[in-house]
């Protein structure tokens, strides 16, 4: 249970600068979710959270104290690896003992705490299984059990589903969420998933190339991104940029126009004018991928399925109150 | 076992016989086994040989030795020949005492009439006897347990510290991002390139110097860090993922701990594979401990054998015992981790 504050964190390897001037705040008992393309410096922004690197200049406060100094053990956060980072030769039990005994906690409440976390995460028939006897959600579910018991105040995750598969991904998103709820524990989620984020997250924070670019909650983001990279970065399939000279009606000074797959409406006398390259026939849906300009590539969500085929020409509209206004920076309007 | 020697060319192509590359690479591992396994049989065989057999020639594979027999009349047990009389009959007679080329004999079952007989109508009665005794009067001769003792002390205890050290060493040089890793690196792998007997002396001058004569301690201490250890280590270790050391970090492990409880159990294979090297070389080792131990009391088992032989005569059969009990220390720790060997050099190799 902790606030954590980023003032100015800056990072650099030689003259390269990874990460350029964060500034954030995290309150207690929140769940922030740390988003971007890969190479953004999202996972090295949580690994100087931790305290595994040290940050070039800038302060890094938890519960308003300052923990530049301080070693990555006596911070207080506890971390979950992309790849688990379970000790290979010790069984579940001692991998989640393992933090405890170095604090020189009493075996017995060692134990106590163990058993705790592990029926919290279902681990109690496993305790004696060596990892490697353990499937990806399991060891998964180890690893969240490692950094549980030791009640940390920060609880860091670093990609901790990227290696499991899409079903399991859905169920673990789930109880990590869950875990939230009843710990409510301040935790720190990184991935480069977009929809993992909307789905799990109290706040978004979606970086690039070091930046923040925008702080939210997940539908500030999908409803006012602040510039096109989060327009294009948040929602599913991306949103569809058109120039603003084909949009009658658009603000003055718009460059870009910006419309959601799922808002695009097919209506005859639509403003738009999309020649369809390929159609996705889903059952309850239907995506249309074509161009409504030859340089803007435009998809388009129907409910339901359609007769439309490749190479057709179909005229497209929008709600107003759903268009993306942006300049030429990329700024929104 | 049986599978493993039938699966030859010839039956992975359908057909019930060798095909002629079977049994050429048969010829070729016969060859190999009794090249690289026959010495050590015949030395073990010869060590149960008596000194009299030993020096027997032709010389048999099997100890033989000739039969002794007790007749009624003489206290010592009398060697038995087989003698052809002038009917041309022959008899198993005991010799009494020779003098020249006539032996005195009697017949074990007349044991009052003694017979002449020239020595070039007789032959020994031979038969299979382990000759026991060179191994239980071993240890009563020489100060065998001592010398027995020496050589263990100094083999597990150096590679216990060889272990540790290089080891630690390993870690450092695997783990951890220091200013002139690379150099500090290079610099223990170039030791390698410098032969030992250089630094003998050099070696031999500090060891006097700090009063390290005739100690075990003085053949411990000098070879004790191994740039082949660090190196075989390190390969290995860098394999270990570095995200293991930062959850233990996060853990709150102490480096030291980290070092104990993560890298030295995952680490395992490659430290036995060093475990036996450094076994081999301590146990094995003849020069170092030539020079430094110098009183018989300190003497290695190398060094004991090696004493033997500079006596006016050998004695044989004591010494082919001796050889034998030195090679069974490294016999079984091969045995026992000898999978480490392969598993380790393979993976240790690959990165």
């Amino acid at each position: 249970m902790a606030t954590l504050q980023l003032s100015n964190v800056v990072k650099s390897f030689d003259k390269i600068t990874i990460i350029q001037g964060i500034n954030l705040t995290v309150s207690d008992g929140e769940f922030v979710v740390f988003v971007g393309p890969s190479g953004c410096g999202k996972s090295t922004l949580l690994r100087i959270i931790s305290g595994l690197e040290t940050a070039t200049s800038g302060d890094i406060h938890i519960d308003g104290q300052r923990v530049n100094d301080v070693s990555a053990a006596h911070r207080g956060c506890s971390m979950v690896f992309q790849s688990y980072a379970l000790y290979p030769h010790m069984t579940v039990y001692d991998n989640m003992a393992f933090g405890l005994e170095n604090l020189g906690v009493p075996k017995s409440v060692i134990a106590t705490k163990v058993q705790a976390a592990a029926k919290l995460l279902q681990l109690e028939q496993l305790q004696q299984r060596k990892p490697t006897q353990l499937s990806g959600g399991q060891r998964q579910r180890v690893a969240i059990g490692r950094s549980i018991v030791r009640e940390p105040k920060l609880f860091l995750f670093d990609e901790p589903l990227s290696n499991l598969d899409a079903e399991l991904r859905v169920s673990m998103r789930a109880e990590i969420r869950d875990l939230h709820s009843r710990l409510g524990a301040t935790m720190i989620y990184v991935t480069h998933d977009q929809v993992e984020a909307m789905t799990m997250a109290d706040k978004i924070v979606v970086l690039r190339d070091g930046h923040i670019e925008q702080v939210g909650t997940p539908l500030d983001l999908y409803n006012q991104p602040c510039n096109q990279f989060v327009a294009g970065f948040i929602g599913s399939p991306r949103m569809n940029f058109v120039p603003a000279s084909q949009m009658p009606g658009a603000k003055a000074g718009a460059h870009s126009v910006g419309i959601r797959p799922e808002h695009a409406q097919l209506a005859d006398d639509g403003p738009l004018q999309m020649t369809v390259s390929m159609v996705e026939q889903l059952g309850s849906t239907s995506i249309l991928h074509g161009h409504v300009v030859p340089e803007a590539p435009f998809e388009l969500i129907l409910s339901g399925q359609t007769t439309i085929r490749r190479g057709d020409t179909v005229k497209v509209s929008a709600p107003p109150d759903h268009l993306h206004y942006f300049d030429p920076n990329g700024l929104r309007l | 076992m049986a599978n493993f020697f039938t699966r030859t060319c010839g039956r992975v192509h359908g057909r019930t016989r060798l095909h002629w590359t079977d049994w050429v690479s048969y010829a070729y591992l016969v060859a190999g086994l009794v090249v690289m396994f026959g010495p050590v049989l015949w030395l073990v065989m010869s060590s149960f040989k008596t000194e009299s057999a030993l020096s027997q020639f032709p010389p048999s594979f099997l100890p033989y030795s000739q039969k002794m027999v007790v007749v009624a009349g003489h206290d010592q047990p009398l060697p038995l020949y087989r003698v052809k009389d002038e009917q041309g009959q022959t008899h198993e007679w005991a010799q009494v005492r020779r003098i020249g080329i006539m032996a005195t004999m009697v017949d074990p079952l007349q044991p009052q009439t003694e017979l002449k007989v020239n020595i070039n109508d007789r032959q020994p009665v031979n038969e299979l006897k382990f000759a026991s005794g060179n191994y239980t009067e071993l240890f009563g001769k020489f100060s065998f347990g001592t010398y027995l003792w020496n050589s263990v002390f100094i083999t597990v205890v150096a590679t216990l510290i060889t272990l540790l050290f290089n080891s630690m060493a390993a870690f450092a040089l695997s783990k951890y991002r220091f200013t002139g890793q690379k150099t500090v690196f290079v610099l223990i792998i170039a030791t390698l390139m410098i032969p030992p007997t250089i630094i003998l002396v050099p070696a031999f001058l500090v060891i006097s110097s700090v009063g390290l004569l005739n100690s075990l301690w003085g053949v411990i201490l000098p070879a004790v860090a191994t740039p082949t250890g660090v190196f075989l280590l390190r390969q290995y270790m860098l394999t270990i993922p570095d995200e293991l050391l930062e959850a233990a970090r996060m853990d709150n492990a102490s480096e030291w701990r980290i070092y104990w409880k993560i890298i030295l159990p995952l680490a395992a294979p490659a430290m036995a594979v060093l475990a036996i090297f450094s076994f081999m070389w301590r146990w094995n080792d003849f020069l170092w401990p030539l020079i430094v131990l110098s009183k018989s009391e300190k003497f290695t088992l190398q060094l004991a054998l090696n004493a033997f032989q500079g006596e006016l005569n050998t004695q044989w059969n004591y010494l082919l015992a001796m050889t034998v009990i030195t090679l069974i220390p490294i016999t079984v720790v091969f045995a026992f981790l000898q999978k480490y060997i392969t598993t380790g050099i393979a993976s240790a190799g690959v990165k």
